[in-house]
């Protein structure tokens, strides 16, 4: 009983942002605000993928857009040519990015630095040509029309509402399994070789493999965001994938902060919500967009959040690992927070 | 069987020779300085034995396994640590994280099972951070109250023993130690010579570069002098010091030696 009691206690944050989550369809009955919301999401998991790689793992990827589309083309095209049942096409659109991730990954994580850059820029060049001129699969720059909406174990998602909470659904398990992803084995080594390639290698760590495996996950994350927009505009075309989409997310990681859970996430929410925002201004929008992101280089570089690694957790409940004094050390635990934050 | 067997090494830079046809041998429980002017191929020496930057000819065993084709991971988990001359810790991981890499080896947790996290991933956590703690109190009071800061956050002497730390933890046979004590005073000085004398009292074998005499001579069992890229001298520290060759590189020639004092 008073395991559960504390439990809440520690998650109570959590607990609260869920919750508000949870209650806004019921208390905000614009459709509209909806659709915005569930946009922020498929960004957000997007933004989460990215700094997989740009924030964990040091790399540069400057076309993720790429397996978003991958995504976005494998899903619409499992459901409507194989019939397959939508959570499978999902996680099929997710294989099928991972996979393209996997090629891309394999001969350009040898290249270094911007080398790799430029190879991640060409392939979603590439792949934005594959489909703007492979008429007989993708339909061209015509796009696919009428994807059905997602079917999940005979239950229709139609509403605003259902898309809405099958996003929450989707973004809440990115979230949690990025975060036992990072704190865990896999995501140490990430973050070792971000901070020194070469001195991690020296210490055991199979640098290749984890960067391989970095980049096929970040790419099925993508991939999933895809396969929901696919199904939530029910219309995709090429246009949708270019390398802009690609821009975007790395500014959503320049603004929120990267190399953490929670700088994504607000850079994903405040650059798709900012542009609807200043609607009023029509065409004009873009400049409070590109003149808060000016801003944002020129007085916070490192992100609103910066760099530093967040928990969800009231201060006082959060866990440090206890010393061991061997050998008589008359040292004890120190106090004072630690200047990491965190 | 020697632990770790040196033949013949030869590693060019273009034209330039940074190491030529070197060979010694080292025996298990030993500790074995590597000194010489600068330039003299030390670092490259290490480099070349951890794969980081393999030789040109040559062979490197240890413990009977030739390691001159190996990456540099693959030699990391035959039981060879290193540090680095210029310090190589990860500055935005925390204290405690950055010797956890250093088990990396031993774990066994993949991706799915860090998403599921079975019981078993677990008790891996808690036997890395227990292993990791064990070996951070081997520094007292210097790394173990700052477990959770910043690596960035340290002193540059604390970065140096949290290199040390990270090697350690892995439990290598054979730890490779680049300039344990450049930029200390003689105080921590002293504390990294009686932390090597502890590392070797734990089993391992360590092999030492280092530019400070007086460590040199008191910590040492034997030592190798290397100058421009040639062993010119081998032998315990009497031995060295008492060398005619070695004085001479050193120096630059025995009468200006002479002089200059």
């Amino acid at each position: 009983m008073r395991r559960i009691l504390r439990s809440i206690l520690v998650n109570s944050p959590k607990i609260v942002i869920l919750l508000a989550l949870l209650s806004i369809p019921e208390l905000v009955t614009n459709l509209y605000v909806l659709q915005v919301m569930t946009f922020v999401g498929i960004y957000v998991i997007l933004a989460l993928s990215l700094n997989l790689l740009n924030g964990y793992l040091g790399l540069l990827s400057i076309g993720h857009a790429a397996f978003y589309g991958l995504g976005a083309y494998a899903s619409a095209k499992l459901v409507m040519e194989l019939k397959l049942p939508f959570l499978l096409s999902m996680l099929g659109a997710g294989a099928v990015a991972g996979a393209f991730g996997y090629l891309i990954a394999k001969p350009t994580l040898r290249l270094s630095g911007i080398y790799m850059t430029l190879a991640t820029l060409g392939f979603n060049i590439v792949l934005f040509l594959v489909l703007q001129n492979w008429m007989g699969f993708t339909n061209g720059p015509l796009g696919i029309m009428d994807i059905p909406p997602p079917v999940i174990f005979g239950l229709v998602v139609q509403s605003r509402k259902g898309y809405y909470y099958f996003m929450l659904v989707l973004a809440v398990l990115t979230v949690w399994s990025m975060r036992r992803l990072i704190d865990s084995r896999f995501g140490r080594a990430l973050v070792a070789i971000r901070e020194n390639e070469l001195a991690a290698e020296a210490t055991g760590v199979f640098t290749t493999r984890y960067k391989v495996q970095g980049f096929v996950l970040a790419a099925f994350y993508a991939g999933v965001a895809g396969s929901f927009y696919a199904h939530f505009v029910k219309f995709i075309s090429p246009d949708s994938f270019y390398i802009n989409e690609s821009f975007v997310l790395l500014a959503m990681l320049a603004l929120g902060g990267q190399g953490n859970l929670a700088g994504p996430i607000v850079g994903a929410a405040a650059l798709v919500v900012i542009p609807e925002l200043f609607r009023f201004l029509q065409e004009y929008r873009m400049f409070v967009y590109g003149g808060i992101l000016i801003a944002m280089m020129l007085f916070r570089r490192q992100g609103i959040l910066g760099d530093r690694d967040y928990t969800l957790q009231l201060p006082w409940f959060q866990e440090r690992p206890k010393a061991v004094y061997a050998r008589g050390d008359k040292f004890l635990p120190e106090d004072e927070p630690s200047s990491s934050g965190c | 069987m020697s632990l770790l067997e040196i033949t013949g090494v030869t590693k060019l830079f273009g034209g330039l020779a940074a190491l030529k046809e070197v060979s010694f041998r080292m025996e298990k429980g030993e500790i074995v300085s590597l000194i010489g002017p600068n330039g003299a191929g030390k670092t490259t020496l290490f480099n070349c034995i951890t794969g980081t930057n393999p030789p040109n000819s040559g062979s490197i065993c240890f413990m009977g396994e030739e390691l001159t084709q190996l990456p540099p991971h693959e030699v990391a988990r035959r039981g060879i640590a290193r540090t680095f001359q210029h310090i190589r810790v990860f500055g935005r991981m925390s204290v405690l994280d950055n010797v956890r890499v250093g088990n990396d080896h031993r774990g066994r947790t993949g991706i799915l099972s860090a998403l599921l996290r079975p019981p078993w991933v677990r008790r891996e956590e808690e036997e890395t951070t227990k292993r990791c703690l064990e070996v951070l109190s081997l520094f007292g009071e210097r790394l173990l109250p700052r477990v959770n800061h910043y690596a960035n956050t340290l002193s540059y002497a604390n970065r140096r023993r949290l290199e040390i730390a990270r090697a350690l933890v892995s439990d290598p046979k054979l730890l490779l130690l680049d300039e344990p004590t450049a930029g200390m005073n003689p105080h921590e000085t002293q504390g990294v010579v009686d932390l090597i004398r502890t590392i070797r009292d734990r089993g391992h074998t360590v092999l030492v570069i280092e530019h400070k005499m007086k460590v040199v001579m008191t910590v040492s069992d034997r030592i190798v002098v290397l100058d421009h890229g040639e062993k010119i001298a081998e032998g315990t520290p009497t031995e060295i010091a008492a060398d005619e060759e070695v004085i001479q590189a050193y120096m630059g020639g025995r009468k200006r030696g002479v002089e200059a004092n």
